[in-house]
């Protein structure tokens, strides 16, 4: 009997933290209590996108979203919902704005302005079902390119669509595959980095965990094109559901004879392998992931020669991001004519952004390249936290800068965000607000790409430690007014003599916060900054100790009520910190 | 280094049979040698020296080669964990919503250093590299257990969950 409703839960990493697997152990049980198990059927997806309203459940074919559901819901959506057709209106999105309740995801002004290709199949199909992938055209891609089209056809259409790399550098992938298929060798590889070092930037996750066999089609077919019999997937090993869904696909697409020998009777050889990361960031450069991959220390090494011509166990290797891959089968099912008339002139197709920080509408979006930041932060997202007013938003992670409020109509595409002083990079968008300390910041990735810095190079290896000792000294209100010029001399001597991208890019978050926000680390150099204690009035019991222990007398409040910090006269000594017995004192 | 770090007898020889087996099954022990270390940590909860030599010795490389890799990688720790082990995520979205205020708070809490387990080994805190459930931020993981949300007034409630249990996991 076919089923008359088909539930759709989320499984994502985001949502599955939030219990979406309880919620479809608890709908299995309760559709069994009411006799329903044939009639409904339960789809475990990929992620909708909609992070911070998870867990998100779609009833198909009523078109119903419900959103931050609980495992306490679930007998209501049954008995209201499915038995008698009511919708649970308490579980509908309420957009903020009107406050209105919206029924289906199309009309959230999350999803208003989204164009899937790369994400096409998340929250669709279930991931760990390859029949359902094929059912989306899948595998048709590769069998069409194996039977009737040559490696070089292949690696024109994917030059004619103008498809550019996702990972960040923003390389001509159709180039980048013929510089690897032009080399004579007998063995070639391709690889697909998921190695999502970005802090910030989930897509990649979401893809492996939500479509891993559109990439796992894609490096057939990247193999296919570049002359590659073999295939390796560089995953980070903190995403352990995206690297057992890969196993899963990998295990299917075996069977079903799209990996193996002789895939469609074609002749052509093609499998998969999984290797893991181990947490370095360095490893998002291919030549670090290149030794990573074969199990060494994940530091690069001088370019050239490309990995094109000697890359894996010294052969030609293509290596391409995930997102990169995700967007291969769609430009070949539906033509590059189709993809490149998307985008902007320069940047075609859509962009992955994973929006984060201070923003209502937490989650991934997919948008046109050319889609202005101001779309994205305020129509998608929805606006800042509480109402409070924007900062500026954070691109391309630790290699990248801050855009400000000046350029939120700037639409987004590689060239543009470079000429502003940011980059695109993998698509981590973080969103500051006006709390936010700019210096701050800086230091926060510095103190990354410290951490990170694979120690090869000396500008990079010490560079990045001595920016972030100035940046702790100003921080500390221990720094002067020549700080800020060895700085900005450090930074750019760092940018031109490091050896790879990391320590290139490192001082880019200094050197961009400097350019926007000079007045935040003249306040730090100047020691002009004003540093407070606080007190938090709900938790502050009124026992006086903090007044009776202040060297310069600016707490103020009577007893048994909440005291009070004269913030222009604190010095920030911390006496009132210590002395407090309820912890209802803030550090500044 | 003292004679216990390369005292070969003190590894359990159940774990030590499972990691060898896994050994033998690869195609290409070298190259796979960061699969092995996580099979390892997997094992042992952490990596220890002699571990390390025994890594080498079966795959007929240096030991400081082994060594390089491990130190490394920050996935990768030489040292004994504690029984629970509490990861603050230091992605740029927790990091923005107060996760260095949740990790002091984590580390007073308990009197700990981070990343070393507490005199009582229960718990070891340590702060790790985005999991990528920006949307959740800040994120604070037990074992497999998420927190999302979470701020300086859940720390108490989070360790007590764990505290009163006497169990091994």
């Amino acid at each position: 009997m076919t089923e008359r409703m088909t539930i759709l839960v989320c499984g994502g990493t985001g949502c599955i933290a939030l219990e979406s697997n309880e919620i479809i152990a608890a709908l299995k049980e309760k559709l069994a209590d009411v006799g329903l198990t044939e009639e409904i059927r339960i789809i475990r997806t990929g992620c909708f996108g909609f992070c911070g309203q998870g867990p998100i459940i779609k009833l198909q074919p009523d078109n119903i979203t419900y959103v931050q559901v609980g495992v306490e819901d679930v007998n209501e959506i049954v008995d209201e919902h499915i038995v008698k057709g009511r919708i649970v209106e308490r579980l509908l999105y309420v957009n903020p704005r009107t406050e209105e309740l919206v029924k289906t995801s199309e009309e959230m002004d999350f999803y208003k302005k989204e164009y899937r290709i790369a994400l096409r199949n998340l929250g669709l199909i279930n991931p760990e079902d390859i029949l359902e992938y094929i059912a989306m055209k899948g595998y048709e891609a590769l069998a069409v390119c194996l039977n009737e089209r040559t490696p070089e056809d292949v690696v024109q259409l994917i030059k004619d669509s103008k498809l550019r790399g996702r990972g960040g550098g923003g390389f001509s992938t159709g180039l980048k595959w013929e510089l690897t298929a032009r080399e004579e060798s007998d063995e070639k590889y391709i690889i697909c980095n998921a190695d999502e070092g970005d802090p910030g930037a989930f897509m990649d996750r979401s893809i492996l965990e939500g479509d891993p066999h559109s990439v796992l089609e894609a490096m057939a077919i990247g193999g296919y094109a570049t002359g590659a019999n073999i295939g390796i997937v560089y995953i980070r090993a903190e995403y352990p559901l995206a690297y057992k869904r890969l196993q899963i696909a990998l295990s299917q697409a075996r069977e079903y004879g799209f990996l193996g020998k002789n895939i469609f009777d074609s002749g052509f050889d093609f499998d998969v392998e999984i290797r893991l990361g181990a947490g370095a960031f360095v490893c998002g450069e291919e030549t670090a992931l290149i030794n990573s991959v074969m199990g060494r220390r994940g530091e690069p090494t001088k370019k050239p020669p490309y990995p094109s011509v000697s890359g894996f166990r010294g052969k030609p290797t293509s290596v391409n991001n995930v997102e990169t891959l995700a967007n291969i089968v769609p430009i070949l099912l539906n033509g590059p004519e189709w993809f490149s008339s998307i985008g902007t002139d320069t940047s075609k197709g859509t962009k992955v952004f994973a929006l984060a920080g201070k923003i209502n509408n937490v989650g991934l979006v997919e948008v046109p390249m050319g889609t202005t930041l101001r779309e994205i932060i305020f129509d998608i997202g929805g606006g800042i936290i509480g109402g409070k007013e924007f900062k500026a938003v954070q691109t391309g992670g630790p290699s990248g800068g801050v855009i400000t409020k000046e350029d939120l109509d700037t639409p987004i595409d590689y060239e543009s965000l470079k000429a502003i002083g940011s980059m695109m990079g993998s698509g981590g968008m973080i969103v500051l607000d006006e709390d936010d300390d700019m210096v701050e910041l800086a230091k926060f990735y510095l103190d990354f790409t410290q951490d990170e810095s694979c120690g090869k190079c000396t500008p990079c290896r010490v560079g990045t430690k001595r920016l972030h000792e100035i940046l702790d000294r100003l921080t500390r209100m221990e720094g002067s007014p020549e700080d800020l010029d060895l700085l900005e001399d450090l930074s750019y001597n760092i940018k031109y003599s490091a050896l790879c991208g990391l320590g290139q890019t490192a001082p880019n978050p200094v050197l961009s916060t400097m350019k926007y926000f000079r007045s935040e680390y003249d306040a730090y150099a100047y020691r002009t900054k004003r540093i407070a204690f606080k007190i938090i009035e709900d938790k502050c019991i009124g026992c006086t100790k903090c007044a009776r222990v202040c060297p310069v007398a600016c707490i103020e409040g009577s007893p048994k009520r909440p005291h009070v910090i004269d913030e222009a006269d604190c010095i920030a000594c911390g006496a009132c910190y210590d002395a407090c017995p309820v912890d209802a004192i803030e550090r500044p | 280094m003292d004679k216990e770090h390369l005292n070969m007898r003190s590894l359990d020889v159940g774990k030590l049979a499972a990691l060898n087996n896994y050994i033998s099954d690869l195609s290409d022990p070298e190259g796979s040698l960061i699969n092995i270390l996580h099979r390892a940590q997997d094992l042992f909860g952490y990596i220890p020296i002699n571990l390390q030599l025994h890594i080498a010795r079966k795959l007929k490389i240096g030991a400081a080669k082994v060594n390089g890799v491990v130190s490394f990688y920050s996935y990768f720790t030489q040292e004994k964990t504690g029984r629970h082990v509490v990861s603050v995520c230091m992605g740029t979205a927790c990091y923005v919503k107060g996760a260095e205020k949740v990790l002091h708070a984590m580390l007073d809490e308990l009197g700990a250093t981070k990343g070393k387990a507490t005199d009582d080994g229960q718990f070891t805190i340590r702060d790790v590299r985005c999991v990528g459930a920006c949307g959740l931020a800040p994120v604070v993981t037990v074992g497999e257990k998420v927190y999302d949300n979470v701020t300086v007034d859940d720390v108490k409630r989070i360790l007590d969950e764990y505290r009163g249990e006497k169990r091994g996991h």
